[in-house]
């Protein structure tokens, strides 16, 4: 990707949140945007890891779980205020990537994949069962930021939906950046040449496993943010944003729209996230309809749409 | 003692019903290189299907061999209309792909079927049985025998049958295989036809015991691919011991430590092991091609 490419991905983005709004017919739609923008959000995050640097995590959901609780438990018994506490949230799970993420990323493939699913389900089991501190399955409340009256108090009126579109949007944007910065950087270049291949790469000097622990441990910051802006927008959190089945949502986002890719990632994240709300009518169908659609996008356009879409559009060019 | 005894029986039955998942995946491991993440779905439709058959008339045997056949066919389908297609992609998509299909069957079973928690009665009654001071139930003593009865079979049929050696060869090396005459598409075939069939018998020995619902699926899958992993991917012995010591690990923490926790502790087993043994206890050491 060069340098005009990453600004293309870029304006794209940022025209896409920022004209979308025109077009909502109600505020609702501010809301759906909102859950998009979180979703591609720790897509992004699993893009670096399985699409530049070729490694697999089926335990991300849980560093949501650890970014969401952050904000759920930091204010209320450590006296955090709630930004403070997405930054606390974002230290655990990269430390926390960064302990675990050392001896299991010597690991490949399937055992890869059992080590973090593994990983994922001893978190989500936590969250579960500490019902004194976490509510257990019922989950529990979320303080609220604060940012939205203080806009207020500025003459800035905004709804709920608007306010949180709004934030997570300038969020993803922000990570999508830092994102196509690290794709040409030298990490980027290393972590792309190991997913290659790992002999290759450490003949020419990449030091492979300590390129692979810090692919993981930026994934893991990604979805904890994500999973924080989850808990204060919704203002409630649950266990199952730690759970397996949102884990298989993500990696399944990010290989639905493109895996190598920024741009394709969102597009994953909308889709899937769209997908429900879309089916509601058809509430029966729903799981019928999802797993439908992730079995034949994986048969028919192996590379993800995106890149499989672009592919076909270049084709015509030509 | 009494207490220990009794955690070990209950969690032999879990864990024979783990190793016959765990085999499940062994199996279809090594026809296709694919951990197929349906397996549990498999179990639940052994259950399911003899639920329904049994209470539409049908004898209780009849219904369990028309519900391992349907299986058995559910399976054979998901290798020709996903697996297949599908040929050679990244692990990712592997698991994406038996992953969704394994919500379609979910999906479709909870709309052809219904949501509620079913069973049928025990084989031989509900009386337990006691054993030096512990008891077990016979319904237990059916799924210890019928998955130790699957295991000898499947040994038999691979190490005396040249269609079991056609199987094993292909495991091996599937472009060897077939240069010497073996069908390996056929044997892909049959391995995703035993393997379905293998779960579905799973589901109907435990269904008396641990009742049967549609999303039951999900967590046999995870333990069954976590016993896979811990006897060594792709061994059925691995399968055997993996899927009994896994079963055994988690009744005994269940039963001293914290019953919320049993799974974790499994987990925990897993990871130790990975970490120290990164091949599985019966795993072949490989190196990476360059």
């Amino acid at each position: 990707m060069t340098g005009r490419n990453k600004w293309i991905s870029l304006g794209v983005l940022a025209l896409l949140i920022a004209l979308l709004p025109l077009f909502f017919p109600s505020g609702y739609y501010y809301r759906v945007g909102a859950l998009i923008f979180v979703n591609a959000l720790s897509v992004v995050g699993l893009v670096i890891l399985i699409g530049y640097a070729g490694q697999i995590s089926l335990g991300h959901a849980g560093f949501a779980g650890i970014g969401a609780y952050a904000c759920a438990l930091a204010p209320e018994h450590l006296g955090l205020h709630p930004a403070l506490a997405v930054l606390l949230g974002a230290v655990v799970s990269g430390v926390m990537a960064a302990l675990i993420g050392k001896p299991i990323l010597r690991l490949k493939g399937y055992y890869l994949a059992v080590a973090t699913l593994g990983f994922g389900i001893l978190v989500s089991m936590v969250l579960t069962n500490e019902r004194a501190l976490t509510g257990g399955p019922d989950g529990m409340n979320v303080a609220d930021l604060g940012l939205r009256g203080l806009l207020r108090d500025m003459g800035w009126r905004l709804s709920g939906g608007e306010f949180w579109y709004m934030i997570c949007g300038v969020v993803l944007l922000v990570g999508a950046w830092l994102a196509l910065n690290l794709f040409d950087s030298p990490s980027g270049r290393a972590m792309r040449a190991l997913h290659g291949s790992e002999v290759a790469a450490s003949t020419v000097g990449v030091d492979v496993p300590r390129q692979k622990l810090r692919a993981f441990v930026i994934s893991a910051v990604y979805a904890s943010v994500a999973g924080s802006l989850l808990a204060l927008q919704n203002g409630y959190i649950t266990p199952d944003v730690a759970g397996f089945m949102h884990s298989v949502e993500m990696v399944t986002m990010a290989v639905l729209g493109g895996v190598g890719s920024v741009l394709g990632a969102t597009f994953g994240a909308a889709i899937l996230t769209l997908l429900p709300q879309v089916l509601t009518v058809f509430a029966e169908y729903e799981q019928l309809v999802l797993g439908l659609v992730m079995v034949l996008v994986m048969i028919f356009l192996p590379q993800g749409l995106l890149p499989s879409i672009a592919r076909r559009l270049k084709g015509r060019d030509e | 003692m009494d207490a220990l005894l009794q955690f070990l029986f209950s969690g032999l039955t879990v864990g024979a019903v783990y190793a016959l998942v765990a085999l499940g995946f062994t199996i279809i491991y090594n026809a296709s290189d694919v951990v197929n993440f349906a397996q549990g779905e498999f179990v639940m439709l052994g259950g399911m299907i003899t639920v329904f058959t049994y209470q539409a008339g049908l004898p209780l045997p009849l219904a369990a061999v028309v519900a391992i056949l349907v299986t058995s066919a559910i399976g054979v389908a998901l290798n020709k209309l996903a697996i297949e297609p599908a040929r050679g992609a990244p692990v990712v998509s592997l698991i994406i792909i038996t992953i969704g299909a394994s919500i379609v069957i979910r999906g479709a079973t909870q709309l052809i079927f219904d949501k509620q928690l079913h069973r049928f009665p025990s084989f031989s009654g509900d009386d337990p049985i006691h054993v030096l001071g512990a008891t077990i139930l016979p319904q237990s003593l059916w799924v210890i025998g019928g998955a130790l009865a699957v295991f000898v079979g499947l040994w038999i049929f691979f190490t005396r049958t040249l269609t079991g050696k056609a199987v094993l060869a292909t495991a091996n090396n599937r472009v060897a295989a077939q240069l010497v005459g073996i069908n390996t598409g056929w044997v892909m075939t049959l391995s995703f036809g035993l393997s379905a069939a293998i779960g579905a018998f799973a589901g109907v020995l435990v269904t008396p015991i641990t009742l049967v619902g549609y999303d039951v699926g999900v967590a046999l899958a995870l333990k069954g691919f976590a016993a896979a992993m811990l006897g060594g991917m792709g061994n059925p012995k691995g399968a055997l011991v993996g899927g009994l010591l896994l079963g055994c690990f988690e009744a005994l923490t269940a039963g001293y430590l914290s019953s919320q926790y049993k799974e974790a502790v499994a987990f925990i087993v897993i990871l130790a092991v990975l970490f120290v043994m990164p091949q599985g206890l019966f795993g072949s050491k490989s190196t990476e091609r360059v």
